[in-house]
């Protein structure tokens, strides 16, 4: 359909890729690396799958490539707030910066 | 054929290889088993922008399916992953 918007598009989700697998590497904590990775990877992906849309225009493939973004749009933040969870039933301590954590607070109301 | 496969599409592959690179580091490296299961989940999406784009310079349709399948796969690996760790039933 437009090839230079959607270049940009695709151009712009690699980067946020690269940030989040950096941001995976550098943080501290799994919490941290969840955070940082699960977002940019999410918007990154689904960036480049809707530049992949303006590239081939309506057809099979872009249909196709609009649905795998709606796809990983609803799935990824349920397995990343799943697995948060599983790590703070499973005990794995906060780094030693952390302020607050309200999931423990909520635990004992229990 | 040669408009096709430009420059561009390799470098953007490129640069999602090397960010499997790091998540591969952080599976090797990670001191807990959340952090090998986050990136594990990380590499299954990055996967499907590496469909996508295989998609854009080959010019066939039907890799697409290779990532609609893929990210079906991981987020049903990523919860039963996750529900293991959590030392739950699946029913709750």
């Amino acid at each position: 359909m437009n090839e230079t918007f959607g270049t940009v598009l695709i151009a712009i989700g690699v980067l946020f890729d690269l940030f989040g697998c950096i941001g995976l590497v550098r943080l501290p904590d799994v919490y941290n690396r969840l955070q940082a990775a699960t977002k940019c990877v999410t918007l990154g992906t689904c960036m480049i799958l809707i530049g992949l849309f303006f590239i081939m225009g309506i057809g099979s493939a872009g249909i196709r490539a609009l649905l795998c973004a709606v796809f990983i749009l609803l799935t990824s933040p349920v397995a990343a707030h799943a697995l948060a969870r599983a790590a703070h039933r499973s005990g794995i301590k906060l780094w030693e910066g952390s302020v607050v954590d309200k999931y423990i607070e909520v635990d004992k109301q229990r | 054929m040669n408009q096709i496969v430009s420059t561009w599409p390799m470098v953007f592959m490129l640069i999602i290889v090397f960010s499997g690179f790091l998540c591969l580091y952080r599976i090797a490296r990670g001191p807990t088993a959340p952090d090998r299961t986050v990136a594990i989940d990380i590499l299954g999406t990055l996967l499907v922008g590496i469909c996508a784009i295989v998609t854009w310079i080959s010019g066939k349709g039907y890799y697409m399916y290779i990532g609609i399948s893929w990210a079906l796969l991981s987020f049903i690996g990523t919860i039963a992953l996750a529900k293991y760790l959590e030392g739950s039933n699946f029913d709750e």
